[in-house]
């Protein structure tokens, strides 16, 4: 039995004219995609900066861009420790986001007793807003990153939930009716069906949730308030803010704004790696 | 095939008077018998709702009958049991090795010590080559021939297909049924196969249930008395002609008791 009509060879002819707009097409889209934010950057900076100069508006209502730059550089060891600090939230509270989210996600589709009894109440604490539990949380909880870190998990876990709960219970049910019939065990349907088939949908959830737990960290340290030793970005703008270090404030800003870029491309780039092989989500079309 | 030893020979696999009724009243299977013998293949021949895969999914455990019995007899369990469904059902994150150990792998076996099996199975249907592709860089046919390799590679002594070729180009559907007669020749494996296609049933089988619906059950048992293997040839000659017009005046009759 031969294969070889299943692939159908491709004639080298000419391209015709739908093949050649589709092709600027795409090169148009491959290069647009960098270019032009870029150059929309570049357009609104000039713009900032010719505005502060003609308007000679002074720095401590609004400092240049290149005064930004300047402080960020020249404020860079305490702004850098800062980031530290805020990091160090974020990606504590993410891993406890995961651990915490996958783990109930994972109970409550073995039992529809413990998922009927307590998701009313993990819908409850998403949808109950951060800043207004924190002052609680700082009261009773003594640890001041114990604090922080509960704020984080509490606002950047539900996706990772919502969305593992979501996929461990869409595994094809050819495949269940199949697990069923070779007589496998609770445990062998979780691991070897469950599982892979929730892996899209929990990166789907992760990249949400990196997104909200340097959120959680930053609000919950806005709530913290001054916390002397050990103070994140949130801090730093806090105190430039009463200091009318306006430079400084955007300065700090830019990093948390840089932060969260870099935590969504890297989990970007996470989920395409694991999915690359078989998910339709990474695939690349081809025609 | 003599039909003697047949007779004498305990069944594989018997039912009797089997009934299903769904929530609601709905009676989806009335009074199916059938005796199922080793090496035989058996077509379930019916339209829509006549409950051939109700029949399919009891024999396979995955629905208990309301009345009736279904028995494996002497040492046969469920665990002599393969599938194919009407999809592929692959694992989309799995390579097709991977996939054809499943069953396998579902009994705790560990991949090393079934490796020749899995490469075995594959090279049965054609696809030892393609071993470590996902299944998305295959087409149609060749995720149905790995899903067929799955179902073979424990070498179960019955094999259930729920009409497997139904998505397939009528190609791919020809070449897979000559290749599925070659399988089970070369495995000696039963099959139960369940189809509404009446060429399909004549071509493959040596028994062919025809069943109604409405409620579903069995009206007529045909035997194809032609002898294995069967190829092209058998496909167009004068016999299979008539093999088919006997299938599908029964076909008919099946559809006008629902109508």
């Amino acid at each position: 039995m031969s294969l070889a009509d299943e692939n159908t060879p491709i004639t080298p002819d000419a391209p015709d004219a739908d093949e050649l707009a589709r092709m600027r097409q795409a090169r148009f889209e491959k290069i647009g995609k960098w270019t032009l934010p870029v150059i929309v950057m570049v357009i609104m900076l000039v713009a900032w900066d010719r505005i502060v100069v003609l308007n000679e508006i002074p720095h401590y209502i609004l400092p240049g861009p290149g005064l930004v730059i300047e402080t960020l550089i020249k404020d860079w060891p305490i702004l850098f420790d800062a980031l530290l600090v805020t990091l160090q939230i974020t990606l504590m509270a993410l891993a406890v986001a995961v651990l915490g989210g996958v783990g109930l996600a994972v109970l409550f589709t073995q039992s529809r007793w413990v998922e009927m009894s307590f998701y009313p109440y993990a819908v409850i604490l998403q949808v109950t807003p951060i800043v207004s539990i924190a002052p609680l949380i700082f009261i009773y909880v003594d640890s001041r990153l114990a604090g922080l870190l509960l704020c984080a998990w509490l606002v950047a876990f539900f996706p990772i939930l919502s969305n593992t709960t979501l996929g461990l219970n869409s595994a094809d049910h050819g495949l269940r009716d199949l697990f069923r019939i070779y007589g496998a065990t609770r445990w062998q349907r979780l691991r070897y069906l469950q599982l892979p088939s929730a892996l899209p949908y929990f990166l789907g959830g992760l990249r949400i949730a990196g997104g909200l737990s340097l959120i959680g960290a930053v609000v919950a340290e806005y709530v913290a308030g001054t916390g002397g030793i050990g103070s994140g970005l949130a801090f730093r703008i806090l105190e430039a803010g009463y200091r009318l270090n306006i430079p400084r404030m955007f300065a700090a800003l830019i990093l948390i704004a840089g932060s969260g870029v870099v935590i969504f491309a890297g989990l970007s780039f996470l989920s395409h790696m694991l999915l690359r092989k078989w998910h339709e989500s990474a695939l690349k079309r081809d025609g | 095939m003599p039909d003697l030893s047949e007779a004498v020979a305990d069944p594989l696999l018997r039912i009797e008077g089997a009934d299903k009724v769904f929530h609601g009243g709905v009676v989806a299977l009335k009074g199916l018998s059938l005796d199922v013998h080793m090496g035989d293949f058996i077509s379930l021949l019916g339209p829509s709702g006549c409950g051939k895969s109700t029949a399919l999914r009891m024999i396979a455990d995955l629905l208990h009958p309301t009345r009736g019995r279904i028995t494996w007899t002497g040492s046969h369990s469920t665990q002599d049991l393969g599938v194919v469904f009407q999809e592929p059902t692959l694992m989309p994150w799995a390579t097709v090795k991977q996939n054809v150990w499943l069953p396998y792998r579902l009994r705790g076996k560990s991949f090393n010590s079934v490796q020749d099996d899995v490469l075995e199975a594959l090279k049965l249907v054609g696809l030892e080559k393609f071993q470590n592709a996902y299944p998305r860089e295959l087409s149609g046919g060749m995720k149905m021939r790995v899903s067929i390799a799955r179902a073979m590679v424990t070498r179960p002594k019955l094999i259930l297909m729920d009409e497997p070729f139904a998505a397939l180009d009528e190609i791919t559907r020809f070449r897979l049924n000559n290749d599925l007669l070659e399988l089970k020749q070369k495995i000696g494996c039963t099959v139960i196969f369940v189809t509404h296609s009446v060429f399909e049933s004549v071509f493959l089988s040596d028994r062919i249930v025809v069943m109604a619906a409405r409620p579903g059950r069995v009206i007529r048992e045909l035997r194809v008395d032609a002898p294995y293997p069967r190829d092209e040839e058998f496909r167009t000659s004068p016999e299979y002609a008539a093999f088919c017009r006997e299938a599908s005046d029964a076909l008919h009759e099946a559809m006008e008791l629902a109508a």
